[in-house]
């Protein structure tokens, strides 16, 4: 650590790993209330712990997100950060919209619109926290250095924070509410969030691997402009059957065919440059969550996004246990996994010390990453039973998922494993031995 | 190839590249926005107040409604036509209100739906927003009345 105003990331990543508990947690009591549906009906009925288990996820993803600007664009900028304090009160702000959504959402208070639904005070204090953050990260980027890794990264931040707006547009008609609604759910996870992956991860193939910068920057805007030139007009995979001019059909299933590109490049890119570096970085533990995120993000976002987006297959499978398949697979992939790297890496390091617990840090990412894989498989599986039946044949919905009791209890168990690995990766970066060696040299040399 | 392809270029492509699409999104986004506007019935008070009523209760978060939502209750995009009620509000009304008033069911190894406190006008409200959804353009989506 170059700089002293990284550390404010400590803070940021320590809050999303609290989080992040709360989620899987949230989603292991939601998979159990599908094998035991009387649990808790009557107290934290099922869409209250879907919202937990939903918002939890997003808020603590952006924070990772955060965070890891936070750490890397002084570092890239190759200045202090313009204002720690202001990084900190955006932190707070997080913090109390956060908590003050858990406990709105557990008295009954909330919107309905599907992953927005925090009371509107905490969508204005998420939109004040991130104009305080573009203020901050953005004057910190212009006074230094500039590089293709921080452009990136901010200009996927500073969209993201600009769809943010969509949060407050909510048409009567359902079908402009939903067609705005994707402006923020899919241009933020098959667009904007691309970027911010793309620029996280190529910092951290740099930093591990060793490859030269020129090499690893030219191959960024590659990389996001098949992100963007695939994702944007992808949208239309969501407008097929929402009431929206049958056009969407083709354009969505064309585009979004082609968003498996960037995913299949960012795996590509992370496996040549650790063949092509020449650096033994003692961070291994951050190396294999960087190789898994982007090859878990290639078979969850792009080949089980694939399996599904073409309009005459979504016809059928549009809103069956596929889409929690894939759902589940690309945002552990992409996300979760893209940032447990970066904590990974970043961690030592703020921490002044040597990599450490590589050993349960990898043997987290195991058990996630199995558990993911094996809950995927399982709903995929679930998926094209409910598919034939309900859709093909047309059987009631409650008759059919009543068939597929058994897959969700096979998928409670996998989901039991990722709870497991998730909190043993907490366990990992917070329980430092304090009679360890303090040999911090050797993470800074990095 | 490396020739070629630049730094400064492939930076070029992308950001020219990414404002050409945005463009195009743009304008398909105003022609479908009027599209929606046009094909979609006329929005009554009742169906304003119908979907505030689905908002506020996060009624997604256990249904879809066309295809979109938690996937742990029934599709409601088509359920009036389901329940052979599109056409007729009294008995739309009836019907839903029937089935909210019932639950919660309490049968064991069932999934419960809670039981939500809603004004008459609500209810009616509520099933008016159903069945102004269930005849939006779908493009024949859902498949059958299974939803």
């Amino acid at each position: 650590m170059k700089y002293q105003s990284q550390k404010v990331a400590l803070a940021y990543f320590s809050v999303a790993m609290g989080l992040f508990a709360i989620q899987v947690l949230g989603g292991l009591l939601a998979g159990w209330i599908y094998v035991s549906p009387n649990t808790l009906s009557e107290i934290l009925p099922f869409n209250v712990v879907r919202m937990i288990h939903t918002n939890a996820l997003i808020v603590w993803l952006l924070l990772g997100f955060f965070g890891a600007a936070y750490f890397l664009v002084p570092e890239e900028a190759e200045r202090e950060l313009f204002s720690v304090k202001l990084a900190y009160l955006q932190l707070a702000i997080l913090v109390i919209g956060t908590l003050g959504a858990v406990v709105s959402y557990l008295v009954g208070i909330h919107g309905g619109r599907e992953f927005l639904e925090q009371p509107l005070w905490v969508k204005f204090g998420i939109l004040v926290a991130a104009v305080i953050f573009l203020v901050n990260i953005s004057l910190t980027a212009l006074a230094g250095r500039k590089t293709a890794i921080t452009n990136i990264l901010l200009a996927g931040l500073w969209l993201l924070c600009l769809l943010w707006v969509f949060a407050f547009i909510n048409p009567d008609n359902l079908g402009l509410d939903k067609m705005y609604w994707w402006y923020i759910v899919h241009l933020w996870v098959e667009g904007t969030w691309e970027l911010v992956m793309a620029a996280i991860l190529g910092y951290l193939m740099l930093k591990l691997t060793g490859v030269d910068r020129e090499v690893i920057e030219k191959w960024l805007y590659v990389i996001v402009a098949t992100a963007l030139f695939s994702g944007i007009l992808g949208t239309g995979h969501h407008f097929y059957w929402i009431g929206l001019p049958g056009y969407w059909q083709w354009i969505g299933s064309i585009f979004s065919t082609m968003e498996v590109i960037p995913f299949f490049a960012m795996m590509s890119f992370a496996f040549v440059m650790v063949w092509k570096g020449r650096r033994n970085h003692p961070n291994k533990a951050a190396l294999l969550w960087s190789l898994g995120a982007s090859t878990v993000a290639f078979f969850g976002a792009g080949v089980w996004g694939f399996l599904h987006t073409l309009h005459g297959v979504n016809y059928f499978t549009h809103g069956t246990q596929i889409t929690a398949a894939h759902g589940h697979l690309a945002f552990y992939g992409a996300y979760v996994a893209l940032n447990l790297a970066m904590f990974t890496y970043a961690m030592p390091m703020l921490l002044g010390r040597a990599p450490y617990n590589q050993w349960l840090n990898m043997t987290s990412f195991w058990l996630m990453t199995t558990g993911m894989a094996f809950m995927t498989f399982t709903l995929t599986f679930a998926g094209t039973v409910q598919v034939h039946m309900q859709r093909v044949i047309g059987d009631y919905y409650m008759d059919v998922q009543d068939q597929l009791a058994m897959f969700y209890m096979i998928r409670f168990g996998s989901g039991a494993m990722v709870v497991l690995g998730a909190l043993l990766f907490i366990y990992s970066l917070a329980a430092v031995r304090k009679t360890a060696p303090a040999a911090h040299a050797v993470g800074e040399a990095a | 190839m490396s020739e070629i392809l630049t730094k400064s270029r492939a930076r070029n492509v992308f950001y020219g590249g990414s404002l050409f699409f945005i463009a195009v999104f743009v304008g398909l986004t105003v022609q479908s926005h009027n599209y929606v506007v046009s094909t979609t019935p006329a929005l009554t008070d009742e169906v304003i107040l119908g979907k505030h009523v689905w908002e506020r209760n996060s009624c997604i978060n256990c249904h879809t409604l066309h295809g979109e939502g938690a996937y742990f209750a029934p599709e409601v995009g088509n359920v009036m036509t389901r329940w052979g009620v599109l056409d007729d509000p009294d008995a739309a009304a009836e019907m839903l209100g029937g089935w909210m008033d019932a639950q919660p069911s309490g049968v064991e190894g069932r999934r419960q739906m809670p039981h939500f406190e809603l004004t008459d006008e609500e209810k009616r409200g509520l099933s008016e927003f159903l069945r102004w959804a269930d005849q939006m353009n779908t493009q024949s989506w859902p498949p059958n009345d299974a939803g």
